[in-house]
């Protein structure tokens, strides 16, 4: 039933967003309907829940690391959960008619949709890696449904503030949930919670504290990370009513009220809460008045509520706790019915401007007494909601809880900030409602249609119902949330309108008659002054966090990159080696790592003359590589031989035959591109070679180069000469034939043990072969390359002086006899490649080796055909190749899935072919043959598509000039 | 034997390194193919030098360190050298397309 709550939501989101953009009617109806089954959903589950049992639902995950997906459902849970999806489904309804038809409605729903989900997710998590999980969601849906209209500057800029700050809060609740479950040792939340008195009296505890004060804070728009939620107000008005007053911005209570048993009621505690939430229930209240925004307004007093119920939590006391729940509920139903009606306005008058609206009572008098009610309630004037929770602060307020200074201004600073709710709430509707008839609206004012309406009426019928009849209607759900948060801790309370002559009511008298008292004075002052309150216009939150950001991404950035960065290869080139040797060196050193002695005895002098000659194959590369290419290939070339024939040597016979059809393929890949470089001639007069920081600069270099080699081959010297230690080789060299059905090792490995690095291996070369064809598509050779090559030249002149020959007829004659051979090769190469790739599993051979040969037989026959001649004899698909390699792979893999294996288990086996005699017919060999043809598809697009630049770019030259020349005459 | 690898390996790598530093483009990239040829017999001789020891069993029967030699650095490294011809061809198609779009063949797309 849980996982079916929080799927249903997402599941639905994803349908949404399929709905075409222009068909806003039926993503309305699916969102309310998902909402609605939700809402059912948690409605149907009550029963259990008021019987007190916890729901639990569990999948595993990563039990390894503690990480389940583990649901859990509680009293204080069930509670979080229907008051999401029932204003959820409220809100829908609303936003079906506020929206206008020309913005992408399904996208809002389906955005609606997944914030539902997250913020059930947030809610109903049992494990706190997943609550991180949801928790970062919510912010991250929030930041699109807050950018929704993308076109608007404000919008995106809100958007970017909420995500930075929440987000940033949430990334330290991260840190803050994961240090819980270390003291704990389990994330588990059931787990968590019984353990509170371990980690208050974990050292780590106020680490712990501070991190996860700061995500709830920043998450509830706790003074000082209250500046976002004013900006968030320009998301659509659903929104904001949904997010932004009953749901999102309660997820930081929800947080705490959640730890409350872990981590309330010490002095950290006590101090940080309470001064955070202080501040923010006064100054949300003052700057509340100042607004003339009624979206603003209603922002601001959003937060201030926020921080009356953050200074209820911080008290410590289980009856400031139940008032903390208890007007949770009470604000969401009032301040989203408000903003719902600030969105009735707005849409019906174009402005939500409080200086330019004004006695709207005579257009719209039911919105106007809905509206009414609904501040009576946010200021808390008896017989509503409002006033019980608040009635429940003041009575905890005034109580002492520790001897210090912040408890004794708590209910002074109370009964100021409510009377300043007061204050704002009358203002709210004297302004907007009564005074004299608006002029100069944007659009002429009437009644909203009806169901827009619907759920203002039935949220302020809730505020009236349990204001009036407290214990009949709320009384049991809140009693299973608070017995659900507090367990034994449970306080005896009275959820009654009238308690008698008291404290707490004298307040609630001083409150109303000063607020009104203070509206009266401030009147005309706010009838035409600016945006802001006074004094503190300047010093805004949302300044000082653009300038931070600034200095820290752009000003510091800047700096650090220019001090320390560079923009040229080699400096980075030479510090990355740096770091490399002195890496190695301190290391070895300080492990005390000893060369081994040198042996001269087991030396072969045959190995060694080879060798001798690889090294100056090396060496002369190096040295020949600036003027001559083509020697620096053949030489390096070399040194790629000498390396095969060590491989035969020392028993890598895999090896050998890999490497020396990759030796062909890389040559002939470098001899295509040798053409597209410039030219480069020695000229023994250059200055440059003479001067002396280019000869300090070589002998750095070379200094560099000579360690390096040195300290290569130390460490590889003594790892060689060392004893071979137990390894897992042993594992593979017993069980390759008796698991893997074959027996070369090297490729058992390969295809069947490690088979799912082979297939990320291959998707690498995939991808890389993909990123040269698309980089040559767009490839543009320097002109100077463009004109055709001096031998071609030549040829053409030579027939050009012959008058019986044609010209380009000795390019045709050029190598005939050897071009003839090679087309006959075809068919020899294709049958070597057979044979490696059938061996493969028993012998050298395989898939590698096996596509690297077919490739070389095609660019054979471009070598000896040219381009053009080829194409139009062979269909050649590299790109189909691979992707054929690719699914092949994969598929094998999952085929054992339907066996029921883990992927890419192997079944091995031998099959008996006429002629061909006994062959190893494992499923491996399936697996194998994607290897090949992604190996063969790849290596020939690289090839072939460097080829075809000779074809095409002088072309592509040919139409450029033909254009500009065109140009021209025009 | 293995003084003569290492030092083959000493020697390519230095050569590498060297041409690693150099500022044009192709210098650098045999300065790459050198160094994943030391790389990759670095690797490789981390499984010990034999001499007629290939990991080649015969049929239905269990192979064993004493009899052949490390299979695991040569699966490494054969598709080391696979990838290696990827790298090397990318490395390629980037030089080229630089030099096609900067004018110049210096690593930093300038002199």
């Amino acid at each position: 039933m849980l996982l079916v709550l929080i799927l249903a939501p997402f599941a639905g989101s994803l349908a949404a967003i399929c709905i075409p953009t222009d068909k806003a009617t039926p993503a309305a109806w699916l969102s309310g309907g998902v909402a609605l089954f939700c809402l059912a959903t948690a409605a149907g589950l009550y029963p259990v829940i008021a019987s007190g049992r916890v729901l639990r639902h569990d999948v595993h995950w990563l039990p390894e690391l503690g990480l389940n997906f583990t649901l859990r459902m509680d009293g204080f849970a069930w509670m979080f959960a229907s008051l999401v999806t029932a204003i959820g489904l409220l809100v829908v309804v609303y936003a079906r008619y506020y929206m206008s038809a020309s913005d992408p409605v399904p996208r809002f729903f389906s955005l609606f949709l997944a914030f539902m989900g997250a913020m059930l997710g947030v809610v109903l998590s049992g494990n706190l890696i997943l609550l991180a999980i949801f928790w970062e969601l919510t912010s991250i849906v929030s930041f699109l449904l807050i950018g929704y209209w993308h076109h608007n500057a404000h919008a995106r800029e809100g958007a970017r503030m909420a995500l930075t700050i929440t987000g940033t809060g949430g990334l330290c609740m991260f840190v803050g949930l994961m240090l819980i479950g270390h003291i704990v040792g389990s994330y588990d939340l059931d787990i968590v919670l019984s353990s509170g008195d371990a980690i208050r009296n974990d050292p780590l505890y106020t680490t712990v504290l501070v991190l996860i004060l700061l995500g709830a804070l920043t998450k509830s728009a706790q003074f000082p990370f209250h500046f976002w939620l004013p900006h968030a107000m320009a998301a659509p008005t659903p929104v904001s009513a949904y997010l932004h007053s009953a749901t999102l911005v309660k997820a930081g209570v929800f947080l705490l009220t959640r730890l409350w048993p872990v981590l309330a009621g010490t002095d950290a505690w006590f101090w940080i809460v309470g001064l955070a939430g202080l501040s923010t229930l006064l100054l949300g209240a003052y700057f509340a008045i100042f607004q003339q925004d009624m979206k603003g307004l209603l922002a601001y007093s959003t937060i201030s509520h926020l921080g009356l119920i953050t200074v209820l939590l911080s008290l410590g006391s289980p009856l400031a706790a139940v008032a903390a729940i208890f007007h949770t509920m009470n604000h969401a139903t009032f301040k989203a019915s408000l903003f719902m009606a600030a969105g009735i306005i707005d849409h019906e008058t174009g402005t939500r401007d409080m200086r330019r609206l004004s006695g709207l009572f005579r257009h719209m008098p039911f919105t106007a007494t809905l509206a009414m009610v609904a501040s009576a309630a946010m200021a808390g004037v008896p017989l509503l909601n409002g006033f019980l929770s608040k009635e429940m602060f003041f009575a905890e307020a005034i109580e002492t809880h520790k001897y210090n200074i912040l408890d004794t201004v708590t209910p002074y600073v109370a009964t100021l900030a409510s009377m300043f709710a007061v204050t704002y709430s009358l203002r709210f509707i004297h302004s907007v409602f009564f005074g004299p008839q608006p002029h100069d609206l944007p659009k002429m004012p009437h009644e909203p249609p009806h169901w827009m309406r619907a759920p203002i009426e039935f949220l302020v019928f809730a505020c009236l119902v349990v204001g009036i009849v407290p214990s009949w209607t709320i009384g049991p759900f809140l009693h299973t949330a608070v017995k659900s948060v507090l367990g034994d801790a449970t306080p005896v309370y009275s959820l009654a309108v009238w308690h008698g002559w008291n404290l707490p009511l004298f307040m609630s008298v001083i409150a109303l008659v000063g607020g009104v008292g203070l509206f009266l004075i401030m009147k005309p002052y706010l009838a035409t002054s600016v945006e802001g309150p006074p004094f503190f216009r300047r010093l805004e939150g949302q300044r000082i966090f653009e300038r931070v950001l600034v200095t820290l991404s752009w000003k510091w950035a800047r700096s650090i990159e220019m001090r320390a960065g560079t923009r040229r290869l080699q400096p980075q080139m030479r510090i990355l080696v740096a770091v490399a040797l002195l890496a190695g060196a301190v290391t070895l050193l300080t492990q005390g790592f000893k060369p081994a002695a040198i042996f001269l005895r087991s030396v072969d002098p045959a190995f060694a003359l080879i060798w001798l000659i690889g090294m100056i194959c090396a060496v002369g590369a190096a040295y020949q590589a600036k003027f001559h290419r083509l020697a620096a290939l053949v030489l390096l070339g070399g040194a790629g031989l000498v390396t095969c024939i060590t491989f035969v040597w020392l028993s890598a016979p895999d090896l050998a035959v890999t490497q020396l059809l990759v030796e062909i393929v890389t040559t002939v890949l470098i001899l295509l591109g040798l053409r597209w470089l410039p030219k480069r001639i020695e000229d023994p007069n250059d200055p440059e070679i003479m001067t002396f920081s280019t000869r300090m600069r070589r002998l750095r270099d070379l200094a560099f180069a000579l360690f390096a080699g040195l300290g290569m081959m130390i460490i590889s010297y003594t790892m060689m000469s060392r004893e071979m230690p137990e390894t897992i080789s042993s594992y593979f060299l017993e069980r390759a034939y008796s698991e893997g059905g074959g027996t070369n090792v090297v490729n058992v490995i390969l295809v069947d043990f490690r088979g799912f690095d082979t297939l990320g291996e291959i998707a690498v070369l995939c991808i890389v072969a993909l990123t040269v064809f698309a980089l040559l598509l767009r490839f543009r050779p320097a002109t100077e390359s463009l004109e055709t090559p001096e031998q071609q030249r030549m040829q053409n002149a030579f027939d050009d002086e012959h008058p019986h020959r044609k010209t380009g007829d000795s390019i045709a004659e050029y190598l005939l006899v050897p071009s003839v051979i090679m087309r006959w090769m075809f068919p020899v190469i294709g049958m070597l490649s057979a044979f490696l790739f059938f061996r493969g599993h028993d012998l050298p051979g395989g898939g590698f080796a096996a596509g690297i040969a077919m490739s070389i037989g095609f660019i054979l026959q471009y070598m000896a055909g040219g381009t053009r001649w080829v194409e139009e004899r062979l269909r050649i698909h590299p790109l189909r190749w691979m992707a054929i390699g690719l699914v092949i792979a994969a598929a094998t893999g999952l085929g054992s899935w339907l066996f029921g294996y883990p992927f890419l288990t192997s079944h091995a086996q031998y099959a008996s072919l006429p002629i061909i005699g006994k062959i190893p017919l494992a499923t491996a060999i399936l697996f194998d043959l994607g290897v090949f043809s992604l190996v063969l598809g790849a290596t020939v697009l690289i090839l072939i598509a460097l080829a075809h630049q000779s074809v095409r770019a002088p072309r592509a030259h040919l139409i450029r000039a033909a254009r500009a020349a065109a140009k021209e005459g025009s | 034997m293995e003084l003569v690898l290492s030092a083959a390996i000493g020697v390519l790598s230095a050569s590498g390194v060297w041409l690693l530093f150099r500022p044009r483009t192709y210098q650098v990239i045999i300065g790459l193919s050198l160094l994943s040829y030391a790389v990759n017999l670095f690797i490789f001789g981390m499984g010990r030098l034999r001499v007629n020891a290939p990991p080649l069993l015969e049929p239905g029967g269990a192979g064993g360190l004493l009899t052949h030699t490390d299979p695991i650095p040569q699966a490494l490294v054969l598709t080391a050298i696979v990838i290696g011809f990827a790298m090397t061809a990318l490395f390629l198609v980037v030089l080229l397309a630089s030099r096609g779009f900067t004018g110049t063949d210096h690593v930093d797309g300038r002199e």
